[in-house]
């Protein structure tokens, strides 16, 4: 396994080192990238698409360049994953003020109608003389996820890139996913969710969660497959206004939060400790956790914004 | 003419309903009528109609399930291991205790589609069935232990049958399916001897299949981190409380077709000293896994343990916890170790009680872990953080356990509660040489 993983960094190196530096958000193998990166040079387009490259520069490329790239789609199987790819998180607590912006888009982008975010903000204190924090949760997308080990029929599964998917097509609504799941973060549709037409109407795919909801069936936070295959971050991490998230790919090594700042995966987890949820258990989570110290926001702060019995902006019901 | 033997047949054949069990059929056919209401109702609302939600994801549909199941198993205790070990008393009582077996497990089957989000997409259990899951563990185990009872409760019946063919001549039609379900018995040597290796092999089968089920079924909850859930002696510890609750439903129902019935000649006063035994044996093993599921936990005391154990202590559940384990299995226990306490009317009223405990007790298993995991309930809506069933709930439940007594009294009504030729063989009354 060891071994693996570093010559996977080896070769990485090799690729990077020839100057291909599309690696982040673009999907497709060493061939096509030359290609994209070629285009990107000779066409002139008018308009442009803000990519990032291992170092954390930004560069406009393009997007025509991009649609180039999103051809893969084709190739990309949603029970598979994006080939080559392990997607990772790192949630800095030292950051979090409990804004809950990451709550509220993440509500928004995939229409969440029930009265159960999927991610949730939670107010942590681990002793009484300890200092409390904020501890924003979504799902960890576990290497030996409890989820998929006890789910009867095969609808949630793990993907070779390392999220955790629900086939709502497929979900038979038994509930065992979320009595295993030891952090919470399963919901269920225990009603008709009403999304309105166009959602309701939205072809369904399992790597859009959300898109539509179906009654009896489970939801959770599915780490924004169809932004990662559009080049863009998830939504709670783009949405945080103080960069608490960062998410990127562990064979790259390079994690980038909301402003686009890119960090050493490896190095920022040794600098600052990094640690995951529970992690006597087992389950190998794909989102690590850097702990509350050194804080530059005031807990305090995020006290106006916690509320105890609501992590959803109910709309009015038509 | 053979009159002891007539005898016996008269008094063992099915008998048509009285005003009694017409009334009784009919209540039984209004509750399942008003579950089956609330059912639809949640058909077309979704599990909403519950109280159910994201936390107490699991509820009196799954602690009713796991009833079921525990209930079912006393099939394998009395038919099987009780034959098996050559007990000759406990032969009046096969047959109802198959027949409580049988209503179980159907039951259980139908109480797990009940809980399902899509019962739509049942099949995907078969299409796309993983046998990692202990979902699919229990699906095989418990088709498996529904055949062998069935098959375990119409061997039997087989000679019965023949014997009730011609005794229910004036019921044309009842006369006909007895003669077409008794597969041409005639009693022969060659059908008595494949009979008799049939009924063996079917008992020795059963047991390992019986151990299965419920053993599967508490690792439904033994499989998850979950304190409460989490213990390697919930195997055991399920398969104890069955067999106490399926004993205790055997000498309910014993109690009640002895009376209604007059079997006082073959439900003898000495079967409910023995039945009162074998109980108050079953309530001391289970009582020991009792002591070794809450003792150890609390002795050590980590903190999710702690908060588990404290809400049924002290807490929410105390009130609850400590009627079921004192009015369900200890208050037992004293009352059946004295005699007189063993006697048919005060063993039936314990049994009553161990029965209605047992059903508690499964939803004090299922629910009170719910209410704690690991991070904390924040986020929802306040009435998200108890468990309290809506009155659809219960109606659905209500019918279910009305569905059971109903297989139970429909089986009762057709099927010789005690075994006519099992009997016979014992008494050493033989049938009148007759043309075969």
């Amino acid at each position: 396994m060891e071994k693996e993983k570093n010559s996977d960094q080896k070769s990485r190196r090799t690729f990077v080192e020839q100057g291909l530096k599309f690696g982040l958000l673009t999907a497709a193998g060493g061939a096509l990238l030359t290609k994209v990166f070629g285009k990107s040079e000779s066409t002139e387009s008018a308009e442009t698409v803000e990519l990032m490259s291992t170092d954390g520069t930004l560069m406009q490329v393009p997007a025509s360049a991009v649609s180039h790239a999103h051809e893969s789609k084709s190739a990309y199987n949603p029970r598979e994953g994006f080939p080559n790819r392990k997607f990772v998180m790192v949630v800095d607590l030292a950051k979090c003020r409990n804004a809950r912006k990451c709550q509220s888009s993440c509500n928004k982008n995939h229409y969440i109608t029930g009265e159960n975010a999927w991610i949730k903000i939670y107010k942590m204190q681990e002793s009484e003389k300890s200092a409390p924090y904020w501890q924003p949760t979504l799902c960890q997308h576990c290497d030996e996820p409890a989820c998929v080990k006890v789910c009867p029929v095969d609808a949630t599964f793990k993907r070779r890139d390392g999220i955790v998917l629900i086939d709502n097509n497929r979900c038979i609504g038994c509930r065992f996913c979320m009595a295993a799941c030891p952090y919470s973060v399963r919901v269920f549709n225990w009603s008709e969710p009403w999304q309105g037409k166009d959602v309701e109407e939205a072809a369904y795919t399992p790597d859009y969660a959300g898109v539509p909801s179906q009654k009896g069936t489970v939801d959770k936070c599915d780490f924004c497959p169809h932004m990662i295959d559009k080049g863009e971050l998830p939504h709670c991490v783009s949405a945080c206004p103080n960069d608490v998230f960062s998410f990127g790919d562990m064979y790259e090594d390079t994690v980038t939060n909301g402003s686009g700042q890119s960090f050493k995966l490896s190095k920022l987890l040794k600098d600052r400790a990094g640690y995951r949820l529970m992690e006597n258990l087992g389950t190998q989570p794909s989102v690590y956790y850097l702990p509350p110290s050194d804080r530059v926001v005031d807990f305090e702060e995020g006290l106006k914004n916690y509320t105890e019995f609501q992590s959803v902006d109910k709309p009015q019901e038509p | 003419m053979n009159t002891a033997y007539e005898k016996l047949i008269n008094d063992l054949a099915p008998k048509k309903f009285g005003w009694k069990g017409n009334a009784w059929v009919a209540f039984l056919v209004v509750v399942i009528l008003a579950g089956m209401y609330s059912y639809v109702q949640q058909l077309k609302s979704g599990l909403v109609i519950t109280c159910m939600r994201d936390y107490a994801l699991w509820g009196i549909y799954i602690s009713n399930f796991v009833f079921f199941v525990a209930v079912s198993l006393v099939g394998s205790l009395i038919t099987a291991i009780l034959r098996l070990s050559g007990v000759h008393w406990s032969t009046p009582l096969t047959r109802i205790a198959e027949i409580i077996a049988v209503a179980a497990i159907i039951m259980a089957g139908i109480t797990i589609i009940i809980d399902m989000g899509r019962p739509d997409r049942l099949l995907n259990l078969f299409l796309h069935g993983r046998l990692q899951s202990p979902i699919l563990w229990d699906v095989i185990v418990i088709t498996t232990y529904l055949v062998i009872s069935l098959l375990l409760l119409y061997y039997p019946l087989l000679p019965d049958f023949s014997i009730l063919k011609r005794h229910a001549d004036q019921q044309g039609w009842l006369s006909k399916w007895y003669d077409r379900l008794s597969l041409n018995w005639s009693g022969n040597e060659k059908q008595v001897r494949i009979h008799a290796l049939s009924l063996q092999a079917l008992s020795i089968m059963i047991i390992p299949v019986a151990f299965a089920i419920h053993t599967v079924t508490a690792w439904l909850f033994e499989t998850t981190y979950r304190p409460g859930w989490d213990s390697t002696n919930f195997g055991p510890y399920f398969i104890a409380g069955a067999f106490v609750a399926g004993s205790g439903a055997v000498v309910v129902v014993m109690f009640v077709l002895r009376k209604l019935y007059s079997l006082e000649d073959y439900i003898t006063d000495d079967h409910f000293d023995k039945m009162g035994k074998v109980l108050v044996l079953l309530c001391l093993l289970y009582l020991y896994f009792n002591i070794n599921e809450y003792l150890i936990p609390t002795y050590k005391s980590t903190e999710e343990e702690a908060m588990h154990l404290q809400s049924l202590f002290k807490g929410e559940y105390a009130g609850l916890f400590w009627t079921v384990i004192i009015g369900g299995l200890i208050l037992p226990v004293i009352i059946l170790l004295f005699r007189k306490g063993r006697k048919p009317l005060p063993l039936f009223l314990v049994a009553l009680a161990v029965v209605l405990g047992a059903w508690w007790k499964r939803y004090l298993i299922v629910i009170p872990t719910l209410s704690h995991p690991f991070l904390p309930i924040e986020g929802v809506p306040q009435s998200w953080h108890h468990y309290t069933p809506t009155l659809m709930e219960w109606s659905i439940t209500a019918a279910t356990l009305a569905s059971a007594l109903l297989i139970i009294t429909l089986l009762v009504r057709f099927l010789p509660v005690v075994p006519i030729y099992e009997t016979a063989e014992e008494r050493g009354l033989t049938k009148p040489s007759e043309p075969i």
